[in-house]
This record gives C-alpha cells, sequence and structure tokens, in this order.
C-alpha cells in the first residue's frame, strides 16, 4: 500500500518537474536577452537538483543525494561567473 | 520500489504530499519564468523554486531515508542551508548585471542613474 501511492507520487512529481524544466528550456531557447538566459539555465539547474533528489527517494539509494549536491554548487558557480561576465566583460579580471 | 514495502504508512502518505508540494511550487515557478512580461519580474519566479521547491523536497527526502534507516539522516540540511545562502547572492548579481546593461543603453524602463549629491564645503571628503 505505502509502496504504490509512493510510486504514484514519485511519479507524478517527476512529471511535474519535467514539465518545469521544458518551461525553464522554451525560457532559455527564446529569451530575448543574455541575462534572460542565464536566469533560465539557474533555474534548470535548480530544478536538476530536486529531480535528482527524487530520483534518489525512488531508488532508495543516497547517492544522488551527493549529485543533487554537485549540481547545486555548479549552479552557483556558474550564475556568479556568468553574472560577472554580463557586468564587466570578463570574468576574472 | 521495492525498499518502500516496510514504510509505515503515515511516512507514505506525508512523504508523497511532501514531494507533490515540492513539485508543484517548482512548476509553478517555472511556469512564471515563462510567462511574466520582462526580466526584473521574471527573476522573482524561480526563487519559489529554490526555497519552497527544494525545501519540501528535501523534507520528504529526509523522513523518508530516516524512517527507511531508522535513524536520523539529517545531511540533506546541507542542500538546504546552501540554496538559501546563494540564491539571494546570485540573483542579485545578476540583476545588477542587468540593470547595468539596460541603463547603458539608455532602455526608458529602468530608472536612470540618480545624479550624485555635491560635495558641500567643509564636509568629510
Amino acid at each position: 500500500m505505502s509502496a504504490a501511492i509512493l510510486f504514484w507520487a514519485v511519479l507524478v512529481a517527476q512529471l511535474l518537474l519535467a514539465a518545469a524544466m521544458c518551461c525553464a528550456v522554451v525560457r532559455l531557447l527564446q529569451g530575448p536577452r543574455a541575462q534572460d538566459r542565464v536566469l533560465a539555465l539557474d533555474t534548470l539547474y535548480v530544478n536538476a537538483a530536486i529531480l535528482l533528489l527524487v530520483f534518489g527517494i525512488r531508488t532508495g539509494s543516497p547517492l544522488y543525494f551527493e549529485a543533487a549536491l554537485l549540481i547545486s554548487l555548479l549552479g552557483f558557480v556558474a550564475t556568479a561567473a556568468l553574472a560577472k561576465f554580463l557586468l564587466r566583460g570578463e570574468v576574472i579580471e | 520500489m521495492t525498499h518502500a514495502v516496510e514504510l509505515p504508512l503515515w511516512a507514505a502518505i506525508v512523504v508523497a504530499c511532501l514531494l507533490l508540494l515540492g513539485a508543484f511550487l517548482t512548476l509553478v515557478g517555472s511556469i512564471g519564468l515563462l510567462r511574466l512580461r520582462d526580466f526584473y519580474a521574471r527573476v522573482h519566479a524561480p526563487t519559489l523554486a529554490t526555497t519552497l521547491g527544494i525545501g519540501c523536497v528535501l523534507l520528504a527526502s529526509m523522513l523518508f531515508f530516516t524512517v527507511l534507516q531508522t535513524r536520523p539522516v539529517l545531511h540533506e540540511v546541507l542542500i538546504t542551508a546552501f540554496m538559501v545562502l546563494t540564491t539571494p547572492v546570485t540573483l542579485m548579481l545578476l540583476t545588477r548585471a542587468s540593470l547595468y546593461r539596460d541603463r547603458r543603453e539608455g532602455s526608458p524602463d529602468v530608472p536612470p542613474i540618480p545624479a550624485r549629491p555635491l560635495p558641500k564645503d567643509g564636509a568629510e571628503r
């Protein structure tokens, strides 16, 4: 019973997250300006981290947690570097 | 999902509700990213995903592994703390970059650079 509840909840959550990632990809492709694309990329990173956590619940393996932590870390560094690039024209001065 | 058979029913229901709520809030944030009209409105939408969405999913994950392994599993707090600390920093950096670019192009949608007050005589320099 609890396995069935969890199975369907995880499935629906994965579908919702996939739809969210599709929205972010559409904004990434059509975003009128560079900052819109960077924002969409940041959202995509966060959505991927959440999707990996849901995968971890689905498989019962705690290994996915570390992948999610890495993705959120890299997302922070990437977005900060891209914002610096938009602001100054170069990342490291 | 064979590992979830020994999960008690109450834990399964709570984990399922938290997962659905987190995924739904993330979807709402991404739809906002797609639908809102300009960048300064859009930059607010994904924060729904980075705070409430990932918070709910992390709570669900913590509860799931705590009940399943019958010991407290709290390392998900790391991601929560990290997201709460880094999201404002990155989004403010991005918004400042966008404001700078818009002002340089003389866009009419953003307020101009405020005039710097003249230094008064005798005031500290």
